[in-house]
């Protein structure tokens, strides 16, 4: 089977502004993929020139075995599509609003399953304008799924929800993939990535810096875990050299006053942190560890957070 | 063709023409605007102009004299004026404010007139207060006249009005109802999201065409028929013709407001150049008054207006009873600005 998406060199400019600075990608058919990085990484213009929506200066789209110059219209039957920020009509009801997009395909899914697996059933005939955000957002990808496609592009389902909406979504995007469809999703949410992702590509500036499973992407840092601690006034600052040398640590940071060490084993590196504290008479204010995650991958590439953008 | 087993309902176009049809229906205010103001507007104008034969004449007569009374009760003899004696103040108030339409001052065996040249019932006062006088003081007429009363249905103000409302209302819901719909899908970012769909473009856009001849029956019908049953506004000229001239009209109304929609992002970028549009054809051409009251170095601007044609085509059909082919060169003007606006506007279209 060819690959669902396969990108090489892409290249976009806006006016000054690169967009998209020669990006690789290939997307395996069946598999969730995620585009991880900040706002204004470039993730939605490269989802947006494989939707067929916005066309690059340079390199080549192939999505499903076709490009966009000679694919057109019959590319669009096998594609669902939800963009950011789509506000579908408020006076019309959900029903209403998937019978004019059902209209657009061939080969239609039924309405009432659609509703039924967006959990959107009770509210078929309620209007759009009065439907919540998570709501709205089950709207958008019931819209994709009236298709019945072979390809999913999802950019940011979930951004701007509260958890619970959240939760919801990911179900149904993990209820697509289980019927066997491809899908390509933007997110800055390192959660989601490691929920929803067979695969990741963390994206920033354009550029694709990372590729791989969620696991691969962690186990890169070489460290498992992050210890995390935050300390009273000090006469005498810790510096990065002291926790360096603590048992199974590889790495240091700061971040908004806290020490992060990255670590191979948490159980050896935080006896060794709190006897070096209580040898220079510090007093500890906090003291959390993690399992590292995608984030701290990012935060490794770059030396900044994904939210900062 | 998987298509051709589809039921007519699912179809693109039966859909987006449905999606249109129903937004309007939903939204009071488009309801007001389109299908009720017309109406209130020509019920309004239609009472404030009414035609009526003219009627008392307020006349003052200067208080102090034996004169004064005697000059009043020969002018009482004649019912069409209202007499009334006051001194010289109250009568200069009642001049000023419109409440007597001219005074009478005795001077000295004869009489004067004070009046206000300028105002039409000034000389109406004059001349039925002089014929009044003379006649009562043994003038006799030197020519026997008969008179012979005609009101004309087709020159009242109403009538010249209501095609010229019909030409307005047809232009503001062109422009508004498809203007503001494309705009506002655009800036919701639904164009950009119906175009990743395979919807086909053309249906998108005839959908609004198809709504638009729909609400057009019913706009048009409503102010019509309104019209010529409560104020007798006559239809001379064939309904069939009225109907195609409506449909011609509203089509090159719709090309504009396409045109207007085809690039802003912002509803307050459409409102500036709707307003643009608008306005100019709202003074310029003839809705309220005949746009021949325009110097003749602007005619030229004016007769290219597609209100101007419109609203002439109206009236030539409903008032004169015109042919199409008597309207030809109005017909031609607005099928140029149907074609132009439509091929401009399709160009220049910006779907995201």
């Amino acid at each position: 089977m060819p690959p669902a998406v396969v990108l090489k060199d892409l290249r976009k400019t806006y006016k000054d502004v690169v967009a998209v600075d020669g990006l690789d990608l290939e997307v395996r058919p069946g598999e969730c993929f995620g585009l991880l990085g900040p706002n204004g990484a470039g993730k939605t213009t490269t989802i947006e020139i494989c939707e067929g929506l916005t066309v690059p200066d340079a390199g080549e789209v192939q999505v499903l075995g076709q490009d966009w110059l000679s694919g057109g219209a019959s590319l669009r039957q096998r594609l669902g599509i939800s963009l950011q920020e789509t506000q579908f009509s408020e006076k019309l009801t959900v029903a209403e609003t998937l019978c004019l997009f059902r209209s657009f395909y061939r080969n239609p899914r039924p309405l009432e399953e659609v509703l039924d697996a967006v959990q959107l059933g009770e509210k078929r005939n309620g209007r759009v304008g009065q439907l919540s955000g998570g709501q709205k957002q089950r709207l958008a990808l019931a819209c994709a799924l009236v298709a019945d496609p072979e390809l999913f592009f999802l950019d940011e389902p979930t951004t701007g929800l509260d958890p619970q909406s959240r939760r919801q979504l990911w179900e149904l995007i993990e209820g697509v993939k289980r019927a066997g469809r491809t899908v390509v999703l933007t997110t800055h949410y390192m959660e989601e990535a490691e929920r929803l992702c067979d695969r990741v590509a963390i994206v920033d500036h354009g550029k694709v810096i990372a590729l791989g499973t969620p696991r691969q992407l962690v186990a890169s840092l070489g460290a498992q875990h992050v210890v995390e601690f935050r300390i009273g006034d000090a006469a005498v600052p810790i510096v990065d050299q002291d926790l360096l040398a603590l048992d199974g640590a590889l790495s240091t940071r700061t971040q908004d006053g806290s020490y992060l060490v990255e670590s191979t084993h948490a159980h050896r590196t935080v006896p060794a942190l709190l006897s070096l504290l209580s040898a220079r008479g510090l007093p500890l204010d906090e003291l959390r560890t993690h399992s590292a995650t995608l984030e701290d991958v990012f935060v490794h590439l770059t030396g900044r957070q994904l939210r900062d953008g | 063709m998987a298509d051709s087993s589809r039921r007519w309902f699912d179809r693109a176009l039966v859909q987006l023409t449905l999606v249109r049809l129903r937004e309007v229906w939903r939204e009071p205010e488009a309801i007001f605007w389109i299908f009720l103001f017309p109406v209130l507007m020509a019920g309004g104008l239609g009472l404030a102009f009414r035609s009526r034969p003219a009627g008392i004449t307020k006349v003052a007569v200067l208080a102090g004299s034996p004169w004064s009374a005697q000059t009043a009760r020969r002018l009482e003899a004649d019912s069409l004026l209202e007499v009334q004696v006051l001194d010289d103040s109250a009568s200069a108030r009642a001049l000023r404010t419109g409440r007597v339409a001219i005074v009478l001052l005795p001077d000295s065996g004869s009489v004067g007139y004070r009046f206000d040249d300028t105002r039409p019932e000034g000389l109406t006062a004059r001349s039925r207060v002089d014929d009044a006088l003379q006649r009562s003081a043994g003038r006799t007429d030197a020519l026997g006249v008969s008179e012979e009363i005609v009101r004309e249905r087709g020159s009242r103000y109403i009538d010249f009005v209501v095609p010229g409302l019909l030409g307005m209302n047809l232009l503001g819901s062109g422009v508004w109802g498809l203007g503001f719909a494309v705009v506002d899908a655009r800036r919701k970012r639904l164009l950009k999201r119906l175009i990743a769909t395979p919807m086909p473009k053309w249906a998108y856009l005839s959908s609004f065409v198809i709504s638009r001849l729909a609400l057009l029956v019913l706009e048009a019908g409503l102010l019509l028929v309104f019209a010529a049953l409560v104020f007798g506004v006559p239809l001379r000229g064939s309904l069939t013709s009225l109907a195609l001239i409506c449909l011609l009209s509203s089509l090159a109304f719709g090309g504009l407001g396409l045109l207007i929609a085809a690039r802003p992002r912002t509803i307050e970028g459409a409102s500036g150049l709707m307003n643009l549009a608008l306005v100019p054809m709202w003074v310029f051409s003839g809705v309220f008054f005949s746009s021949s009251r325009f110097p003749e170095a602007v005619q030229p601007f004016v007769q290219a207006l597609p209100l101007t044609a419109v609203n002439d085509a109206l009236r030539a059909n409903m008032l004169e009873g015109a042919t199409l082919a008597q309207v030809a060169p109005e017909l031609a003007i607005i099928a140029a600005w149907l074609v132009g606006t439509f091929v401009i506007a399709l160009r220049i279209f910006r779907w995201q």
